[in-house]
């Protein structure tokens, strides 16, 4: 796809010219970050974030590649090794530290990429299939989080992967089986090890791939912006090279210097403790909490302390583990129906009053969870998780499909050349210059 | 539509289900809580007046310190607990010269084999061994020590939460209970063999009190209070647990001034290249 108005690649040396006819990659990359893909001039900040992330995937692929050469996939060494790589490896504490917190950036960035979703509304047409290629992005990394946490082969890897497997534990009647197929036994132990082992590394290239396929289905709409108004004319938009480069670039730079203090100065700050213990089945840590990136679902799932029964009889129709392995899958899940579930023609929350109180509410509501997820399992917490978790599914699930039907939205900008210079000649010709172009009111009521 | 009607009935399934049958009666039991009071242990551990030598982005080792808590290490803490990741040719880290650290490391008996018949025994130590454990197995272990295993303390600095400061304050942890706590908490009571120390997790700990005033005598002169000890011991098992920790600092300090320049020549090219594109007071004419 392109706008009409795109630069079209014109090789310039020989060998460009010879390259162009055989094997187009530069055209390729000229269309697909570089000047030939134009982009909304009217971009704010919270658009970095998709580039930051492409960023720490490379990141975390370079970096997990030179650790695997230096480590070993067995319960009685991998503990071990890590402090091989930490003491005797050339800088391999550099190379453990920074794998382990561009984790934890990586998924900064990411949900900060999701919240942009969230805000703006960038799932809503002519954008879904970018949205759903995104969600799968989010499940295969937290897969693979999950798994790669358990190579260092400490305690909170240990009994993290036994509380995360034995979820599957909870499905009825094929559970158990299935718990016991997954892990290779009846819990963790060096077979589960080998093959996470094995799946971590598979699985970045996995995501690698969705990465292509999410970049792809963005270039056929283009990228949304700020205002929600789609392109129009050449006017709305810039190059991506070097407008966005350079943005994206000096960006990279800061959050970079934020990645190495953290790194350099607080590399643990963002871990748990426990799990410089090695690995022992035979001693439970007194709190089991995943890593932080985890805890809004781990608090979803943490929340469902009561059994579904009928009242009275004690008849237990839904055990509360099974509800909550419900709930936390379901609470991710349901993204996936975002595109249909919020209906308001409007995409941007700056022009939707009464979603963008909901929406603060709901970031405030996600707050908690962090929080809570990594609390202890006592009251006053149980019951905030409760509360917290019952919000997150009413927001999604009630208020946003209620709020796309009764809102007012506000006047839409002619077009993003308006909303960046304040005028654009093109709407002076029409009657109503603020009102909303078709398509963008409000459909009736159904 | 479907979809709507689908989601908002999933949506108030769950939080119904989650408001009825999970919030309710956990809200009954907070409201009434049943549960009894006990002795907390003290979570706010303590630091040394001034700090450590190693804290802070500029921090750095005091080898003289660590050389004294190697010391300490090895009179009274090697009874029980193993250094198992860190080897003897480390040593010279914390400024022991070559043949220091091979005279050292021949001062450790580790386990070895007959060169002649194979089998199992103890010889001297070389550098490039690791620190021996005291017990052959944790069945040994726990059979010494009254069913408490000792941990190894290579990694006790960053396996405890605050885990500097944690040493520092078990180590001069063992004090009276506070009369008043024990009042408000019946079931206190420490069991024989037990020892109370205020920063252990658990109240009552298995090891006894270790640093008494004078257990070991400084070669450098040093006067061996329980304080100076717990401070050496703590600064030489920060060490051993990380001894990149001060060349990590000193290379962060380098790679974020480098960062910072790159980040602030990247935004100077930003603001050229955008000079056109963004609208500013008195401009009108922009493209």
């Amino acid at each position: 796809m392109s706008f009409a108005w795109a630069n079209s690649y014109e090789p310039k040396t020989d060998l460009t010219k010879w390259l162009d006819e055989k094997l187009p990659v530069p055209r390729l990359v000229y269309n697909a970050i570089g000047a030939g893909y134009p982009v909304p001039r009217n971009l704010n900040y919270m658009w970095n974030f998709g580039v930051l992330a492409g960023f720490f995937l490379m990141f975390q692929i370079i970096t997990g590649i030179i650790l695997a050469m230096h480590y070993a996939a067995n319960t009685d060494v991998a503990f071990g090794q890590i402090e091989h790589i930490m003491r005797n490896v050339n800088y391999g504490w550099l190379m453990k530290y920074a794998h382990a917190n561009g984790a934890s950036f990586f998924f900064m960035v990411i949900y900060l990429h999701i919240f942009r979703g969230f805000y703006y509304s960038s799932y809503k047409a002519p954008r879904e299939m970018i949205w759903l290629l995104g969600v799968v992005i989010f499940l295969l990394m937290m897969a693979t989080a999950f798994m790669g946490y358990v190579l260092p082969w400490g305690q909170m890897s240990f009994w993290g992967a036994k509380v995360i497997t034995g979820l599957f534990g909870a499905i009825p009647f094929i559970g158990e089986p299935l718990q016991v197929w997954l892990v290779g036994g009846y819990a963790p132990n060096n077979s589960t090890l080998n093959r996470f082992f094995s799946l971590h590394f598979l699985m970045p290239f996995v995501i690698l791939g969705a990465v292509i396929l999410h970049i792809w289905a963005l270039h056929i709409p283009g990228s949304s912006n700020p205002t929600g108004v789609e392109v129009k004319k050449e006017s709305d938009t810039v190059p991506f090279h070097p407008y966005y480069t350079a943005k994206d670039g000096w960006f990279l730079g800061l959050v970079l210097s934020l990645f190495a203090f953290v790194v350099f100065f607080a590399p643990n700050a963002l871990g748990h403790a426990e799990n410089w213990i090695e690995a022992n089945p035979l001693s439970t840590p007194a709190l089991i909490v995943p890593e932080w990136y985890f805890y809004p679902f781990y608090a979803i799932l943490r929340a469902f302390t009561g059994d579904l029964t009928i009242p009275f009889t004690g008849i237990v129709l839904i055990e509360a583990k099974l509800l909550g392995v419900i709930a936390m899958f379901g609470s991710i899940l349901l993204w996936f129906f975002l595109p249909w579930l919020d209906k308001s023609p409007v995409r941007s929350g700056s022009y939707r009053p009464l979603f963008r109180i909901f929406f603060w509410i709901f970031v405030v509501d996600m707050a908690a969870l962090f929080y809570l997820g990594g609390a202890k399992a006592e009251e006053p917490f149980i019951v905030m998780s409760q509360i917290a978790t019952a919000w997150y599914f009413l927001h999604f699930l009630v208020i946003l499909p209620i709020i796309s039907q009764i809102e007012v939205p506000k006047a839409l900008p002619f077009s993003i050349t308006e909303a960046v210079l304040g005028k654009d000649e093109g709407s002076s010709k029409s009657a109503t210059p603020s009102a909303p172009p078709a398509g963008a009111m409000p459909e009736p009521a159904e | 539509m479907t979809i709507r009607l689908g989601g908002i009935l999933f949506g108030l399934a769950i939080t119904g289900v989650l408001l009825l049958w999970s919030l309710l009666p956990g809200a009954l039991n907070f409201a009434f809580p049943t549960k009894p009071d006990y002795y907390a242990f003290q979570e706010k551990n303590i630091a040394p007046e001034g700090g450590f030598s190693f804290d802070g982005p500029l921090g750095k080792w005091d080898t003289q310190q660590l050389q004294r808590g190697y010391q300490v290490y090895k009179e009274v803490c090697s009874a029980c607990h193993s250094l198992k990741f860190v080897a003897f040719r480390n040593l010279q880290e914390i400024g022991f010269t070559e043949p220091e650290v091979r005279a050292e490391a021949a001062s450790w008996e580790v386990p070895g084999i007959d060169p002649k018949d194979g089998s199992a025994i103890k010889r001297p130590g070389i550098p490039t061994d690791q620190f021996p454990s005291p017990y052959a197995n944790e069945v040994e272990a726990r059979a010494f020590n009254n069913n408490a295993l000792p941990p190894d303390l290579t990694l006790i600095t960053k396996a405890r939460k605050d885990g500097v400061h944690y040493v520092y304050s078990l180590m001069q942890g063992y004090n009276e209970p506070d009369p008043e706590d024990v009042a408000k908490s019946p079931d206190f009571e420490t069991p024989p063999g037990l020892y109370f120390n205020e920063y252990f997790y658990n109240i009552n700990i298995a090891m006894p009190p270790q640093l008494l005033d004078g257990i070991v005598t400084y070669s450098d002169g040093t006067e061996a209070t329980t304080e100076q000890m717990a401070q050496d011991i703590t600064a030489f098992l920060t060490w051993a647990g990380e001894p990149s920790l001060i060349k990590r600092k000193q290379t962060g300090w380098f790679v974020i001034g480098f960062l910072l320049f790159a980040t602030f020549l990247g935004f100077m090219s930003y603001k050229t290249v955008w000079a056109t594109k963004k609208p500013k007071k008195g401009s009108p004419d922009l493209v």
